[in-house]
């Protein structure tokens, strides 16, 4: 029989062009293909070429041309008209802008720098923005990293030079087991989905440990859902169980791990529990093949274990004789750990045992000679394929840093960073704590802070303090509250520059941060900080400026608004000197280009930044003459050095003879060579440097030449962190700098050198019977926290969030479909629709992250769901513990990074009835764009 | 599904309508001139107005003369073609009554045949759908030809026919409803079968794909309560049956006849309402809702 | 055209893993903007910013709860989660193509794909009716029925890089969760899959004979049973860290 079928064109024109730029739809950076249609942007879709995505692309980097037609683009600089948080505003020209955010900078330049607190949220410029506050003279500068996942970076890089975060990722190609620890989406968004495909097609098996199983739980062979906070005790146990089985890497831990090195073992002496050095200050282990002291990086050294040396009449012993000390003790066995976790011993054993059988009995070993930073070549790379991975699960919490410190060394004592099938670094990391820069805070009027703001201090006398022991920076990181705040405490800027503690500040600079809503801890309280009024009348917080694209929460709480352009308007930089795409292969950069050029009275920010740093005299940012130094980002992008030879993109400089990567001049077509690549440079490790980076000399050599270090750098895991031990001595009373009484009890607990666990710091000032249940939020796949819900088509996705409850507390309730809970916390309270979820920790409840809108904002209508159904549990959380009586604010925060401690929450519900619209509510703002159209039919090339 | 008031009004009238033209297609003494106009109009009325009310439902009812083209396959195209052809041989038998009393039979037969034809073709747009257990069996065919014909003889003022055909098609209604209760179960869909995840366990909607709404759950997915759709069972079958055979056992009044056509039309739409409101679409399972 | 073609020359299609989808949506929002783009009207949206934003999709992603049975061996086995795309499945006895009374709807001889020929569609709803997989969505701007394509305008189009002629979908799942090929074909790629993994049919009993095929989850949480004495645990070497560094000398000392 043969049908009549339509004439089809299978083969339609798809576009005019296809321009190649950087998604930024989420931190996670994909390369993009814009397909374009009459100048239009017409498709976007995933660059088959570039390193992060492989072509790929998420339902957010799909979703682009919804964002960049986004009704709720803001259209022009606007001066605040009504009160605070009104949302009334008056358009303006840029000059205006500009010379009114002068007019607040420039004197405050003059006389007290510090009364400016520059704070930027998902950027990815910090090492520009960094620049310019450094330049600014401002000790108060930092990213979101502090609310963040501060712990996880920072516990890395202290233990290992680098962490599970963006600084690495598993040998996809080779692992075997793969364990992922409280992650539900994470930075690296697509590459963990492109692995966990990857595995899966190998048949290679997943661990989900995670209270919640979705995302990437739900396709985890095998589920723990571990009851939250708890996940150190539970590594610390696997790690107990390995190590009382002898299957821990002995080597490896021999050579690259300071495992071996002598600690002072001497309790009456000042350095106890400090490494024996040599005259050189050179680590001393025992050489195996003397029995002697020898410094560890000795040619040939042989370093031993279990080595001791017995002087004036003390042994003194290794770490790992410490470690076996601390996680052989009974505390740690499943039997014990296992009903604290809810995991059964059973399930913990069968977990370690199954690491052991794939790190020792299924190790891979590839072809490939090597030499290390001691001179010896092996013939061969032995991996352990079983890798880790975590995120803010295990992070999020006030014994975060402990825990991640954990996990990285249960990674380390298999044998299984750096080698075939472990975890591997990305450039450029592996970079240890000591080959960061260590905190700068010196202010003084009319000059540059003297060095970046953040950094590793390295003991008490790197802290941020004043003589008298104040804190130097608004939000006191670098503080004895949190002693390691690598990436600054954000989250206390606004709650400290109301209390003026430490003092008072006279312009709030926030960059790309919702801090009206859904990045703050107690987001109503921080409402009323914002508008909060002295005795004259005066806002407490004088003059906020803020940089957003859209219309968000937090533009109505701003003075002046300078409006950025969309992501596909502007130049960026993803940069080597910052946080860069690099995969464990390569290392590589990216930018962002306009692809179009804005329809509105927009500009991008970091170009704001420039001419506000040439209006202002910046140094490094003018001539001279005082004339600008740099057009715009581009220019600066293309011109700056950070050092000579070095500038923000490593690809296409001048070298001496033509075109080079790394080290060069800059060269003028740098960007254009960077576009006709399709927005990013890659450079490749050779292949004797794929692995065993840290202690590889060809990969150390390699890193030079591209000007990641300026000379080979090798260095020790370090199980052991002298730093922390530091920072205890000194709490134990050692040192002439002293940490205040009140904090002496809780340093000497958590700056414990080793890996250790302890209850969340909230759990001792909580009744934890009446708060019973933990209650945590996960960010949705299809979403970026708030700034999804104006597009179109993923708000049709999550509208609206309900409070999932485990079936133990669905049942208790006598919950059914449609019903509404009330939830308490120790600091507020929330009326929310409930949903039940089975595969669920039974004393969990979570809902997805930010979709909760306030009305008003987004452009979105007063009815729309994310206003009347949605909601955040932010309100429940405070970003200080509750008071101990002692007349000091703590801060809700892990003590030695101030991770805020989001996780940590608890709570307690009952049924409720059901409010018109869930509760807390707000009053709308008024929407400075105006709302959207009332039905899309999309379609550029007609 | 949806029960959406065009498609209510579209079968109900049309099957009253088409009823009507078929006792008047058979009626060997069919009314003439004036008489006669009065009942052919009526007739009309109900089935073209049912019939365009049909055109309501459709996204692009200017296109709607392509529905003509697949009769070979189409129920919904058969339907089309029986319609225009019950309605034009009845056209051409209604004028020689109405204008020249003239009664030519066998047009009126093969009318008559067109008429229920075309009632039959719009039950199978329904009972064809094994999509909707419900309303896939011979008996939706049954009750839609039963309803036309009893409805018809009532509009056309046949006592007795009337009340034994209104008693069978409301004996079929409630057996309709009482064994259509149980299809759903018996077409072997499940969410399990929906899924293919039963063997793994019982299987629960967690969370639908949009929190957004969408065509599917507005067009297929109605839930009715139980206690609310017995209440209607009965309302309809007492509309729709009940009251018009009393109404008829009473001697004979032509505002007794009105009220008993009224009733009955009230009940049927009341039928229909819950023909589709109460019909399980399977697409349902996938969201956990029936 | 609504007749059914009694064999088709090729059996073009999609092949879902069910282990391996993470439900991040990136197939829906991508066939959301390829096919808003391309082939036929835009998928429109209605109040896109207000109270109730609703559109055309031609591919949405289920999630599921499962509970296990309780065994001897794993008396509370934990529940399950799965997610679950689904878009059309380009069924062999496609019941949306028959019922179709414009002739819009129809499967294409040569690969098996059923399209909607917009031009003719009158939007009356019957074929979504018809679909036991709610694959169809009638566009509330158009008025005309959409579904899936298999994106005919990508697998055949030379204005496309070879390697990108397959699925808008397929091409963007990061997990490489969806396959694309040809069913007809038994060495193909996709065929291979379902024989190995088991391949299965949504709704069989409907009749409708799928040619998209889901592959079932792989069995889960092997080891959470209390009760298996066989578990391979691991053999202390000591127990206190005296033994313990005992052990490490003597096997440092052979190392
Ligand atoms: N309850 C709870 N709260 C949390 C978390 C949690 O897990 N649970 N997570 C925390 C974490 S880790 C983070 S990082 C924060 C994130 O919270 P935020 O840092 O507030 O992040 P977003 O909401 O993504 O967006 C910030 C602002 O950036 C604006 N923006 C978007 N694109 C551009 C652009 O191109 N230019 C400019 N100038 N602005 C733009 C958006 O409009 C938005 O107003 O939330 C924190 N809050
Ligand atoms: N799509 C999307 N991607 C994003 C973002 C986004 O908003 N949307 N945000 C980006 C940002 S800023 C960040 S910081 C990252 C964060 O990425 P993730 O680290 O994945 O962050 P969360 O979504 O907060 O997920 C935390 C996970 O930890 C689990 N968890 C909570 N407490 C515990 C615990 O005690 N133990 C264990 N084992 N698990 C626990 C939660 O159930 C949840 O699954 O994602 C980034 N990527
Ligand atoms: S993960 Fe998604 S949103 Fe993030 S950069 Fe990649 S494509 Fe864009
Ligand atoms: S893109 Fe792939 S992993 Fe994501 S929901 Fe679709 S099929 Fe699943
Ligand atoms: S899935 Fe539905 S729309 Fe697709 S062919 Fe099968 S019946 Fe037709
Ligand atoms: S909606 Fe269009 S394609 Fe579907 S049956 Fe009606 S005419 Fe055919
Ligand atoms: S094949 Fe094309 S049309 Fe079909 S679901 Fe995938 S992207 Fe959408
Ligand atoms: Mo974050």
């Amino acid at each position: 029989m043969s049908i009549p079928m339509p004439n089809l064109d299978t083969s339609p024109h798809v576009s005019d062009e296809v321009r190649k730029t950087t998604c930024y739809m989420c931190a996670c950076r994909c390369g993009i293909n814009v397909h374009m249609k009459d100048g239009k942007v017409a498709y976007i879709e995933g660059n088959r070429d570039h390193p992060v995505n492989k072509g790929v692309l998420c339902a957010k980097g799909s979703a682009g041309i919804m964002q960049h037609n986004a009704p709720s683009r803001l259209r022009a600089p606007m001066r605040r008209v009504g009160p605070r948080g009104s949302g009334q505003f008056e358009e303006i020209s840029w000059d205006e802008a500009l010379e009114q955010a002068v007019g607040w900078l420039k004197p405050i330049r003059e006389t007290a720098p510090e009364k400016l607190a520059f704070f930027t949220g998902r950027d990815q410029s910090q090492s520009f923005t960094g620049l310019w506050a450094q330049q600014f003279g401002t000790p108060n500068f930092a990213a979101h990293g502090g609310f963040c996942s501060v712990n996880m970076a920072t516990a890395g890089i202290y233990t290992m030079g680098g962490a599970f975060w963006e600084f690495g990722a598993p040998d996809w190609e080779r692992t075997k087991l793969f364990m992922i620890f409280g992650v539900a989406e994470d930075h690296d968004s697509n590459p963990i989905k492109m692995g966990l495909g990857r595995l899966k097609e190998r048949g290679a098996k997943v661990i989900g440990v995670n209270p919640i199983r979705t995302g990437y739980n739900a396709v985890a062979d095998e589920w723990v859902g571990i009851t939250p906070g708890m996940d150190g005790l539970f590594i610390l146990s696997l790690v107990h169980e390995l190590m009382r089985a002898g299957k821990i890497d002995l080597e490896y831990l021999a050579r690259f791990t300071n495992a071996p090195v002598l600690l002072d073992s001497d309790p009456k002496s000042d350095d106890y529990g400090m490494f024996l050095r040599d005259d050189d200050g050179k680590m001393l282990v025992i050489d195996r093949r003397t029995g002697k002291p020898a410094p560890f990086d000795q040619k040939g050294v042989q370093p031993d274990l279990n080595g001791h040396i017995r002087m004036a009449g003390v042994t003194h012993v290794t770490v790992m004789n410490q470690m076996a000390e601390r996680y052989l003790d009974a505390k740690y066995s499943p039997d014990v750990v296992g009903p604290q976790c809810g995991i059964s011993a059973e399930r913990i054993r069968r977990i370690a045992a199954e690491i052991a059988r794939v790190a020792f009995d299924e190790a891979i070993e590839l072809d490939h000679s090597w030499t290390d930073f001691r001179g010896d070549t092996h013939d061969k790379m032995v991996g352990r394929p079983v890798s880790f991975h975590a995120m803010r699960g295990i992070s999020a919490h006030s014994n975060g840093f402990q825990t991640c410190r954990s996990l990285h060394m249960l990674q380390i004592i298999l044998g299984s960073v750096e080698t075939p099938g472990g975890f591997r670094f990305k450039p450029p990391y592996p970079k240890p704590s000591t080959a960061h820069p260590k905190p700068h805070f010196t202010a003084t009027p009319g000059k540059p802070l003297d060095g970046p703001h953040l950094g590793y201090p390295q003991g008490p006398e790197d802290l941020a303090l004043h003589e008298d022991g104040s804190p130097i920076r608004i939000d006191k990181a670098f503080t004895w509250e949190h002693p390691l705040s690598a990436h600054g405490l954000m989250h206390m800027v606004i709650s400290n520059a109301h209390a003026g503690d430490p003092y008072k500040v006279d312009t709030l600079f926030l960059y790309m941060a919702n801090m009206a809503w859904n990045s703050s801890m107690n987001t109503r309280s921080v409402m009323e900080m914002l508008t909060d009024t002295d005795e004259n009348g005066d806002y407490v917080i004088p003059n906020i400026i803020y940089s957003d694209a859209y219309s968000s929460e937090m533009v109505a709480y701003a003075d002046l608004i300078l409006p950025d352009t969309t992501y596909l308007e502007r130049h960026d930089c993803i940069s080597l000197l910052d946080r860069p795409i690099s995969e464990p292969e390569a290392a590589a950069d990216a930018i962002r280009w306009p692809v179009v050029e804005p329809d509105r009275d927009v500009r991008g920010f970091q170009s704001v930044l420039i001419d506000l740093a040439a209006r202002l005299g910046l140094p490094g940012f003018v001539n001279d003459d005082g004339s600008a130094k740099f057009e715009d980002y581009a220019d600066y992008i293309v011109n700056h050095q950070r050092k000579p030879g070095i500038g923000p993109l490593a690809g296409w400089r001048m070298g001496e003879n033509g075109l080079s990567d790394g080290r060069g001049e800059p060269n003028e077509a740098q960007i254009d060579s960077y576009i006709a690549n399709g927005g990013f440079g890659v450079f490749h490790i050779p292949d004797d440097a794929q692995f065993y980076k840290p202690w590889n000399n060809a990969y150390q050599d390699w890193a030079v030449n591209l000007g990641l270090y300026d000379a080979p750098a090798p260095y020790l895991f370090d199980i052991y962190v002298e730093p922390l031990r530091k920072f205890q001595r000194a709490a134990e009373g050692h040192g002439d700098r002293q940490p205040p009484e009140h904090l002496r009890e809780r340093l000497k607990h958590t700056m414990d050198p080793l890996p250790l666990w302890y209850a969340p710091l909230s759990d001792e000032r909580e009744d934890l019977e009446e708060f019973p249940v933990h209650a945590l939020t996960q960010r949705p796949m299809a979403m970026y926290h708030s700034w999804g819900t104006q597009n179109a088509w993923l708000r049709q996705i999550h509208g609206h969030n309900p409070l999932y409850l485990p079936t133990h507390w669905w049942e208790k309730l006598g919950l059914s479909d449609g019903d509404w809970v009330r939830v308490t916390s120790s600091h507020g309270e929330i009326t929310v629709p409930a949903a039940h979820m089975a595969a669920l920790n039974e004393n969990t409840v979570w809902t997805w992250n930010a979709i909760g809108k306030r009305k008003g904002a987004w452009a979105l209508e007063d009815g729309a769901p994310e206003a009347t159904k949605g909601f955040l549990l932010n309100h429940l959380i405070h970003e200080l513990l509750p008071p101990k009586g002692d007349g000091l604010r703590w801060a809700n925060s892990d003590p030695i990074t101030g991770q805020a401690a989001w996780f940590d929450l608890r709570v307690k519900m009952e049924k409720a009835e059901a409010p018109a619209e869930s509760q807390p509510g707000f009053a709308p703002i008024k929407s400075p764009v105006g709302t959207g159209p009332d039905q899309l039919r999309w379609k550029v090339g007609k | 599904m949806h029960p959406a008031p065009s498609i209510i009004a579209f079968t109900t009238l049309s099957g009253l309508g088409l009823g009507l033209l078929f006792w008047l297609g058979l009626d060997p003494t069919a009314p003439t001139g004036w008489v006669g106009f009065a009942f052919f109009a009526i007739g009309y009325a109900m089935a073209v107005g049912g019939l365009s009310a049909s055109t309501f439902h459709l996204g692009r009812p200017e296109r709607a003369l392509k529905a003509f083209t697949q009769w070979q396959t189409s129920w919904l195209s058969r339907e089309a073609w029986c319609a225009v052809a019950a309605l034009t041989v009845m056209g051409i038998y209604a004028f020689f009554l109405v204008f020249f009393s003239v009664q030519i039979a066998p047009l009126g037969w093969l009318g008559a045949v067109l008429c229920l034809l075309t009632v039959y073709t719009t039950s199978m747009i329904y009972a064809q759908l094994k999509t909707v257990p419900r309303w896939h069996h011979w008996s939706t065919s049954a009750l839609f030809l039963a309803l036309a014909l009893a409805g018809g003889a009532l509009l056309s003022g046949r006592v007795t026919i009337a009340m034994v055909l209104l008693l069978i098609a409301g004996g079929l209604q409630a057996w309709w409803w009482q064994t259509g209760d149980k299809r759903l179960k018996d077409s072997g869909s499940s969410m399990e079968s929906a899924t293919g995840l039963g063997s793994i366990g019982a299987v629960r909607a967690f969370e639908p794909p949009h929190t957004g709404n969408n065509y599917l759950l507005r067009e297929m997915v109605h839930v009715v309560g139980r206690k609310h759709s017995q209440k209607l069972r009965l309302i309809a079958l007492g509309l729709m049956m009940v009251l018009p055979v009393l109404l008829l056992l009473l001697p004979f009044g032509h505002v007794w006849a009105l009220v008993a056509v009224l009733a009955h039309v009230a009940g049927v739409a009341v039928a229909r309402w819950l023909f589709f409101a109460e019909a399980e679409h399977v697409v349902g399972l996938y969201y956990g809702k029936r | 055209m609504t007749q059914l073609p009694d064999s088709t020359q090729r059996k073009l299609g999609l092949v879902i893993d069910l282990d391996t989808c993470v439900g991040c949506h990136a197939c829906v929002v991508s066939c959301k903007g390829w096919n808003t783009e391309n082939y036929g009207a835009p998928l429109s949206d209605q109040d896109p910013y207000g109270a109730d934003p609703s559109g055309t999709f031609l591919n949405r992603v289920h999630s599921y709860e499962v509970q296990p049975l309780a065994t001897s061996a794993m008396p509370h086995p934990a529940a399950q989660l799965i997610h679950f795309p689904k878009s059309c499945l380009h069924c062999e006895d496609a019941p949306c193509v028959t019922v179709c009374p414009t002739g819009a709807s129809y499967k294409r001889v040569e690969d098996g794909i059923v399209l909607v020929n917009e031009s003719d569609c009158i939007g009356c709803g019957l074929c979504a009716w018809a679909c036991p997989y709610g694959a169809r969505e009638l566009d509330q701007a158009e008025g005309v029925m959409k579904k899936c394509t298999l994106c005919v305008d990508r697998i055949y189009n030379e204005n496309l890089p070879e390697e990108d002629r397959e699925p808008a979908c397929v091409r963007t799942c990061p997990a490489g969760a969806r396959h694309f090929g040809d069913f007809s074909d038994p060495d193909s790629a996709v065929s291979q899959l379902v024989a190995e993994r088991g391949g299965m049919d949504l709704m069989p009993e409907q009749g409708t004979k799928p040619v998209n095929k889901y592959l079932p989850p792989r069995p889960k949480d092997g080891w959470q049973g209390e009760t298996d004495v066989l578990a391979p645990y691991l053999e202390p070497v000591a127990e206190e860290p005296q033994g313990f560094l005992g052990w490490l000398d003597k096997t440092l000392e052979k190392l």
